[in-house]
């Protein structure tokens, strides 16, 4: 697997041209392309609100994409969660989704229903091959549970672990159903900083098995550590993409983020102009204040 | 545990040592008073003139008092009854000694009212009831089992405590032919309690029992017996699953009485439906209303194609084409409804499930040749459906088997068994596999359970699908059990149990997700309203308050699924699951069923 990385010929394992959302009048997504090839971490950064869930709701198939498409290894995707997962894109959640109360197994277990074809004749007659693809399906799950490091918890109701190890339990599931491309919204939020390094340890030991990554974050310092490419989208656009370098000192980034203190202020200037703007912290307060009041209204959840 | 270790207060306060005599003489006093007359007269159901051997009721107190005297005695930690009481000790005396006084005292009452005054009882009556009250009253003086919460509480809420006790230690491992012999045996006390009440001739005896078997179940639950039990039975799951059959196939050989065994044929018949029932709604959780249109429809094509002089269809199947045709039909329906309908979720599908399972009984009614074509009957249904015959066994006789009796209703009983044996295979074994895990999956969030590559729609159907067939298989046992079909048994809410209603309650009552709450659950719901025939007009509204009683007192059913147990109850029960042992993988992971 690790050869992968090695060779180095990037084929693009995911493919999104033009996607736009439309939620009635308002335009939460606007013709984003985005491409993530093979063995590469990429992070989608923004403000809250900036529609990076619903864009990934878009690319899983929860949501229909009114306009563009999205394409995986080369064959356009239809939008239909269980095919788009069964053609190689696995997800978890913003908001912890597991099955609660099933236990931790049963959660990994759950995740490998795409590459198991054991229908319900097997089941009740218990033909020859249902033992074994159950088998097989335990063994790969406890195998997943050893690599985020959950063995020892497996008979453990899904609901009764610590937040942290919920978060890792998903991302397991995720692996689970053995994914070309692996989606992470808001892996490390709420964990301290030593949980968000194993964190990132986690995904770069999952990228070193040739699966790639696009990953939410709003923490920089970890997304600019993990990610070869980052992507920055403001306000449904994509403003940016490049290398973390880039990005930091892009100061459109900047601006979307903490806003632009003075209108039409010259770049160069701009790191003198934001220290003298510190003396007089109370006009710089409001000034941010007022740009994210208007970032919030588009705000962002999976409401499906 | 090493914070002070005080023994709780008693809620009476009489001495420990004191309080343990008490009781134990006190119990004593009532076994030996249940060898005396109690009363001058056999007008009295049961005759209970006889002195030196206990009949009817005063078997009942007879039993429950040597139960609490045993228990009591294991109290002094007497070698060789220590293992009665591995959870609470003094709780479980405590419940059996209400228990003999409920008993006792019911008897006593019911005599007085019966035969008009308190003058009719004999003093074995009142040496009984002395003994039952000292029991109970020195009883509530014995120390609690878990202390006390709030050192304010009231006395209600002490009252409670101290029928409390906490969870048993794991148990020492026993060789594993002990442990067979343990499900074993408790297979036949079971069976032997089951057709005991059910073969009481009478209400008061029936009511006895129920005081008696309910106080004493929940003793022994409160001993740490009953957790023990189920533990040996999910480790020994096919053997217990063996041992339930045999113990069911034993049932109708120990009912003598025509009416009694068909009411066991009717419980098996209700039990199958819902546990048909409890893969829609306690594996899948889809909430279907209408579930007992199924039967009906199974039912329906069962007595069509039966041979039956008013059937409209003039064709004789053999059983196994009409039990095919049945599950058949219901198969066809259940797609039919619901690819339509399996779109919605929660509270919608409810709704448009009770609708359809109304316009099933609706059709079927107006089939009559008069409003519509001339299928159903109409209204008069489809009566005098021939019995079966299997190769020259005909159902409708009586057939003597290895020196015992066996009725019509004890064949019919016979050969639902079979079928729901079959449905609880098919329950276990989907419930266990892919199939199975993926309908917990949407159960639990569909929404996750779709983006982790699971068709929900294509499996909601499936779910839906298999729960009529099932129910279908049922129906076409029921036609012949019953020598007609009539649109009025296919109801949302009627007063003879395999109804929507009941169905959902039986479930829910039993423990939804289960595989022998259902069947818990419809035992108890037709057992109860058949033996207690003066409540019948008031069976529903009794029905709505056992089950309000039910949901504030035990939330997750009778037999509690562990997942459930551990939803309702988390804060008292921290999740220790058993540990892993090492060799057999896949053995130590929660099932579905349990």
């Amino acid at each position: 697997m690790n050869t992968m990385t090695t060779t180095k010929t990037p084929t693009t394992v995911l493919d999104a041209n033009g996607v736009t959302m439309r939620f009635g009048g308002l335009t939460a997504v606007r013709d984003v392309d985005l491409t993530v090839n093979t063995g590469e971490i990429v992070g989608l950064i923004g403000p809250n609100g900036a529609g990076k869930t619903t864009f990934f709701n878009c690319l899983t198939g929860l949501y229909v994409p009114t306009e563009g498409k999205v394409s995986y290894k080369g064959t356009v995707l239809p939008p239909k969660p269980h095919l788009v997962t069964q053609a190689g894109i696995a997800r978890t959640f913003q908001n912890i989704r597991l099955f609660a109360n099933m236990s931790v197994l049963e959660n990994v277990l759950v995740g490998r229903h795409t590459r198991t074809k054991e229908g319900l004749w097997s089941a009740l007659l218990r033909l020859p091959g249902f033992t074994k693809a159950e088998n097989a399906s335990r063994e790969r799950a406890m195998e997943l549970l050893e690599f985020i490091g959950l063995a020892d918890k497996a008979d453990h109701l899904a609901r009764n672990l610590p937040y942290g190890d919920q978060r890792k339990l998903e991302i397991a599931r995720a692996l689970a159903s053995d994914p070309g491309l692996l989606l992470l919204d808001e892996p490390t939020a709420g964990m301290n900083p030593q949980e968000t390094r194993v964190t990132e340890e986690l995904i770069f030991a999952i990228r070193d098995q040739g699966i790639a990554v696009l990953v939410i974050e709003h923490d920089m310092r970890f997304i600019f550590n993990l990610c070869d490419r980052v992507a920055v989208l403001v306000q449904g656009e994509k403003l940016v993409e490049g290398t973390p370098d880039i990005v930091q000192s892009d100061e459109r980034v900047v601006a979307a983020y903490l806003g632009t203190p003075f209108e039409g202020a010259p770049g160069a200037e701009e790191a003198a102009e934001v220290e003298a703007a510190e003396a007089s912290t109370a006009k710089a307060t409001a000034a941010t204040d007022a740009d994210s009041n208007t970032s919030t209204s588009t705000e962002e959840e999976d409401t499906r | 545990m090493t914070t002070n270790h005080t023994t709780p207060a008693p809620f009476l306060p009489i001495p420990a040592p004191a309080a343990r005599i008490g009781t134990a003489a006190g119990a004593t006093l009532a076994l030996i008073g249940t060898f005396l007359a109690w009363t001058w007269t056999d007008q009295f159901p049961g005759d209970l003139t006889v002195t030196g051997y206990p009949g009817g009721l005063q078997v009942l107190t007879l039993i429950s008092a040597a139960l609490t005297l045993l228990l009591a005695l294991s109290g002094y930690g007497i070698r060789g009854l220590r293992w009665l009481t591995p959870g609470g000790t003094n709780s479980p005396v405590r419940l059996l000694a209400l228990g003999t006084l409920g008993t006792t005292g019911y008897t006593i009452g019911a005599i007085a009212y019966d035969l008009g005054g308190i003058v009719n009882l004999e003093p074995g009556a009142w040496v009984s009831g002395i003994g039952a009250l000292i029991a109970a009253l020195t009883a509530l003086g014995l120390p609690g089992d878990q202390p006390h919460t709030d050192t304010r509480a009231t006395a209600w809420q002490r009252f409670r405590n101290s029928l409390g006790a906490p969870q048993a230690p794991r148990p020492k491992a026993l060789p594993s032919w002990a442990e067979i012999l343990i499900i074993v045996a408790a297979f036949g006390i079971g069976l032997y309690v089951f057709a005991y009440g059910i073969d009481t001739d009478y209400t008061e005896l029936f009511i006895g029992f129920l005081i008696t078997t309910g106080f004493a179940f929940t003793a022994l639950h409160r001993a740490g017996l009953v957790s023990r039990l189920t533990a040996l039975t999910t480790k020994h799951r096919n053997i217990t699953l063996a041992a339930a059959l045999v113990a069911a196939v034993c049932f109708p050989f120990t009912q003598q009485k025509e009416e009694y065994a068909l009411i066991g044929a009717n419980i098996l018949i209700f039990g199958t439906v819902a546990l048909g029932l409890n893969v829609v709604v306690g594996l899948a959780g889809l909430l279907d209303l209408g579930y007992v249109a199924f039967l009906g429809v199974g039912a329906y094509a069962a007595a069509l194609v039966s041979g039956s002089t008013m059937s409209a269809i003039g064709v004789e199947f053999p059983f196994w084409a009409a039990v095919l045709t049945g599950a058949g039909a219901s198969l066809v329906f259940g797609v039919l409804i619901g690819a339509p309908t399996l779109r919605l979720r929660g509270d919608y599908l409810a709704i448009v499930t009770l609708g359809f399972g109304e316009i099933f009984r609706l059709t079927v009614n107006n089939l009559n040749g008069n409003s519509g074509p001339d299928l159903t009957n109409g209204s008069q249904g489809i009566p005098s459906i021939p019995d079966l015959n299997f190769f020259g066994f005909d159902f409708g006789l009586k057939h003597n088997i290895l020196g015992f009796d066996l009725g019509r209703s004890a064949n019919y009983y016979l050969l639902m068994l079979v079928f729901t044996a079959v449905v609880v295979l098919v329950f276990r074994r989907s419930g266990e596999s892919r199939i199975g895990r993926a309908w917990v999956a949407i159960r639990e969030d569909e929404t996750a359970a779709t983006a982790m590559g699971i068709n929900a729609f294509r499996l909601k159907l499936l779910a839906f699908a298999l729960g009529a067939t099932l129910a279908g298989l049922a129906g076409t046992v029921q036609a012949h059990v019953n020598y007609t079909v009539t649109p009025e048994q296919y109801q949302f809410a009627g007063s003879v149990p395999p109804n929507s209603a009941f169905l959902l309650a039986a479930v829910i009552l039993g423990g939804m997700g289960t595989l022998s709450g259902p069947l818990v659950g419809a035992a108890l719901l037709y057992l109860i309203p058949a033996k207690l025939q003066f409540m019948q007009d008031y069976q529903l509204f009794l029905f709505g308050i056992a089950l309000i009683l039910l949901m504030r007192v035990r939330p997750e059913g009778l037999v509690a699924d562990r997942r459930k147990q551990l939803e309702f109850h988390e804060n008292d029960q921290p999740d220790v699951p058993e540990p892993r042992q090492s060799e057999e993988t896949g053995a130590g992971i929660a099932k579905a069923g349990a």
